[in-house]
């Protein structure tokens, strides 16, 4: 139990420092290891990774279910801490250092130098979670009705996910032969 | 500390805890930045807008999430370190709590038929959304033939190639940062 706990603090620990341009840019690599690591199969991920979806607040909270799952509630606190901790640390440092020094064109660059490495790491993760999520022409026609609804509408993509996933659901109990 | 005289007190911890409570309870479906922005600069008045953007600035720049950097930096700025620890927990809080209630509800009953049908459709959405989001932030990119090559071989090295993230990154960074560097 307790190496599971350690094992579920150094992943989390990592993947928090990893993060960079937030948590989406760490969805593949978490898909990935807990599947290797922790016999937490794709489509369990997919669940759990919705539920967060519903979730208000940072999406990327849904990460405590894992650890309530392979290690019960403490191993939830301690996934929440592993991951929220060591990437708010650094942050306040590195603030604080920055007020210290000011603003210098370093910074920018490196905000510039990162943002398209995190864009295509949020590729990857919509690829990862595209893979076991759409699995036929319904779920593909799913997708694309909430990606234009999310693009192209005001409203709140919350809404946009329990309409689609509702409409779904419906679609698949009432007529699962279709599509 | 030499900021001009201000003429209001900071606000208490348990202000700080309970502004951020609330933004994480209401900030539905993504864009907590916004929220923030609203809450901070304009109902609270606790930083002006040069100070949230430099805050932002600083939060995409480090890992993490956004949200919750920008809460460690608002909370430093407003009690030091014990404001970074209410803010963050007060954002985090809702969140954390909703999951965990979710999450040990459907883990009793993983082969509840409508439950499975319905999360099936969100994740389903969710991929749609996930898409929106990375094309809202990454359309600016596409642009440029720069960021698109970074942007396409990060993507590939870690998705087609199945590269781990850390030799992603290792890889990666160091090229962005030639390409980007300041202009001496």
């Amino acid at each position: 139990m307790v190496s599971v706990l350690i094992h579920l603090v150094l992943t989390f620990g990592t993947l928090s420092l990893l993060a960079v341009g937030g948590g989406t840019a760490v969805l593949a690599e978490m898909q990935e290891v807990l599947h290797q690591q922790f016999q937490i199969t794709p489509d369990r991920f997919l669940e759990v990774y919705s539920v967060g979806q519903l979730a208000p607040g940072p999406n990327m909270t849904m990460v405590v279910i894992f650890g309530f799952q392979l290690a019960g509630i403490m191993g939830a606190l301690l996934v929440g801490l592993a991951f929220f901790l060591p990437s708010s640390v650094l942050c306040f440092w590195i603030g604080r250092f920055w007020n210290y020094v000011g603003e210098t064109p370093w910074r920018r660059a490196v905000q510039n130098a990162l943002e398209p490495i995190s864009i295509g790491l949020m590729c990857s993760g919509v690829y990862a979670v595209g893979k076991s999520a759409l699995d036929g022409p319904l779920t593909i026609a799913l997708a694309m009705t909430a990606f234009m609804g999310v693009l192209f509408t005001r409203i709140n993509p919350v809404y946009v996910i329990l309409g689609i996933g509702t409409l779904g659901a419906a679609i698949k109990y009432w007529q699962p032969g279709l599509l | 500390m030499n900021e001009p005289a201000d003429p209001t007190p900071p606000p208490s911890l348990w202000e700080i805890f309970l502004e951020f409570l609330l933004i994480g309870a209401i900030s539905f479906g993504g864009g907590i930045v916004a929220y923030q922005k609203i809450l901070l600069t304009e109902k609270r008045r606790w930083l002006n807008d040069d100070e949230f953007m430099a805050c932002l600035a600083i939060s995409q720049t480090m890992p993490g999430l956004n949200a919750v950097n920008i809460a460690v930096l608002t909370g430093d700025r407003l009690r030091g370190v014990l404001g970074s620890i209410v803010a963050s927990l007060g954002l985090l809080i809702p969140g954390v709590t909703f999951v965990l209630v979710m999450g040990i509800l459907y883990l009793q009953n993983t082969d509840h038929h409508l439950a499975n049908l319905l999360l099936a459709g969100v994740a389903a959405a969710a991929t749609g959304l996930l898409s929106a989001i990375t094309y809202r932030l990454g359309h600016r990119q596409f642009n440029h033939f720069k960021s698109l090559l970074i942007v396409f071989a990060s993507f590939f090295l870690m998705s087609i190639m199945s590269l781990s993230l850390p030799m992603v990154l290792l890889i990666m960074v160091p090229i962005s940062l030639l390409l980007f560097r300041p202009k001496a």
